[in-house]
C-alpha cells in the first residue's frame, strides 16, 4: 500500500518544476506548458485525497480541472498566435505591448 | 507489485517534468510533457480512478497537447541561443530551498481526515465512471453548467482572438 505522502511528494515536486519553468523560460509556449505540469500535480493530488479520503469530489474537481485547462490552452495559444502575427517576439521578456 | 508501478510512473512523470522545463527545441519540450501527461494517467490507475484516466489520455494528451504541438509547428519557432531567463541562477537556489522544506514537511505529515461516503468497494462494485457520473449529476450539476458556460466562453474568445482582423481602411477608400 503506497501512503498518501508519496502520492502528495510526487504532486509536489511536479508542481515546483512546473513552477520553476513558469518562472526560468523565455519561450511563452514553455511557460503555458509549465502550467499544465502544475496543473497535473495538482490533479495527482485531488485524486490522491479522493481515493484516501473515500471520497468522490477530488475526482470531480480534478474534472473540471481538465476542462479549464482545455479552455485555458486555446485563449493562450490563440493570444500566441496573435502576437506573433504582429511580428513581435514570443520571448516573454520581449513581450511588453501591456506595458506603460 | 502496486509499489514498482508507482516507482515507475512517480520517477518517469518527475524526469519528464524536468526535461520538459530544461529541453532547448520548443517541440522536444511538447513531446516530454506527452511522456509526463501519459504517466500522471498510470497514477490515476493505481488511484482506482479509471475514468480520469481516460480524460486525461483523450482529452490532454489527444486535445489539449496536440493542438499545442499544432501551434509550435506552426510557428515554426527558432530555438535561441540564451532559452533561459538571465535571472534563472537567483531563482534556482531559493525553489531547491523551499522544495526540500515542502518535501521534509509532506513526508512526516499523517494525513487523516473525514472519511466520505465513497470507499473503495463502492468505487469497484460498479466502476469509476459510474460513481463520477452519479456524483457529477446530483451533487455537482450547477459546477457541472458553469464549466459548460466557461468553454463556451473559451471558444468564442479564441475565435475572436485569432481572427484575421478586417482591412478597414481599403474599404473605406472604396466607398
Amino acid at each position: 500500500m503506497i501512503p498518501l505522502s508519496a502520492y502528495t511528494a510526487v504532486s509536489a515536486v511536479l508542481f515546483i518544476i512546473g513552477l520553476m519553468g513558469v518562472l526560468v523560460r523565455r519561450n511563452f509556449i514553455i511557460v503555458l506548458l509549465s502550467v499544465e505540469i502544475m496543473m497535473n500535480a495538482a490533479n495527482i493530488n485531488l485524486v490522491a485525497f479522493s481515493h484516501y479520503l473515500e471520497s468522490m469530489a477530488g475526482q470531480l474537481v480534478a474534472l473540471f480541472i481538465i476542462a479549464i485547462a482545455a479552455g485555458e490552452a486555446a485563449v493562450g495559444l490563440a493570444i500566441i498566435i496573435v502576437v506573433f502575427r504582429g511580428k513581435i517576439s514570443t520571448n516573454v521578456d520581449e513581450m511588453n505591448l501591456l506595458k506603460w | 507489485m502496486v509499489g514498482v508501478f508507482f516507482t515507475y510512473f512517480a520517477l518517469v512523470s518527475i524526469a519528464a517534468g524536468v526535461l520538459t522545463v530544461t529541453l532547448r527545441h520548443p517541440v522536444h519540450c511538447a513531446l516530454s510533457l506527452l511522456v509526463l501527461l501519459m504517466h500522471v494517467s498510470g497514477l490515476f490507475i493505481l488511484l482506482n480512478a479509471e475514468f480520469l484516466w481516460a480524460v486525461q489520455v483523450i482529452v490532454y494528451v489527444g486535445a489539449i497537447l496536440v493542438l499545442y504541438l499544432f501551434v509550435l509547428m506552426l510557428m515554426n519557432l527558432k530555438t535561441d541561443e540564451r532559452y533561459f531567463h538571465q535571472s534563472a541562477l537567483y531563482v534556482l537556489g531559493p525553489a531547491i530551498l523551499g522544495a526540500s522544506y515542502v518535501l521534509y514537511n509532506l513526508l512526516r505529515s499523517p494525513f487523516d481526515g473525514a472519511k466520505g461516503d465513497t470507499p473503495a468497494a463502492v468505487v469497484l462494485q460498479d466502476g469509476d465512471t459510474y460513481a463520477v457520473g452519479i456524483k457529477m449529476f446530483s451533487d455537482h450539476l450547477l459546477q457541472f453548467e458553469i464549466v459548460g458556460i466557461f468553454l463556451l466562453g473559451a471558444v468564442i474568445g479564441a475565435i475572436v482572438l485569432a481572427k484575421t482582423p478586417k482591412q478597414l481602411d481599403t474599404e473605406r477608400e472604396r466607398s
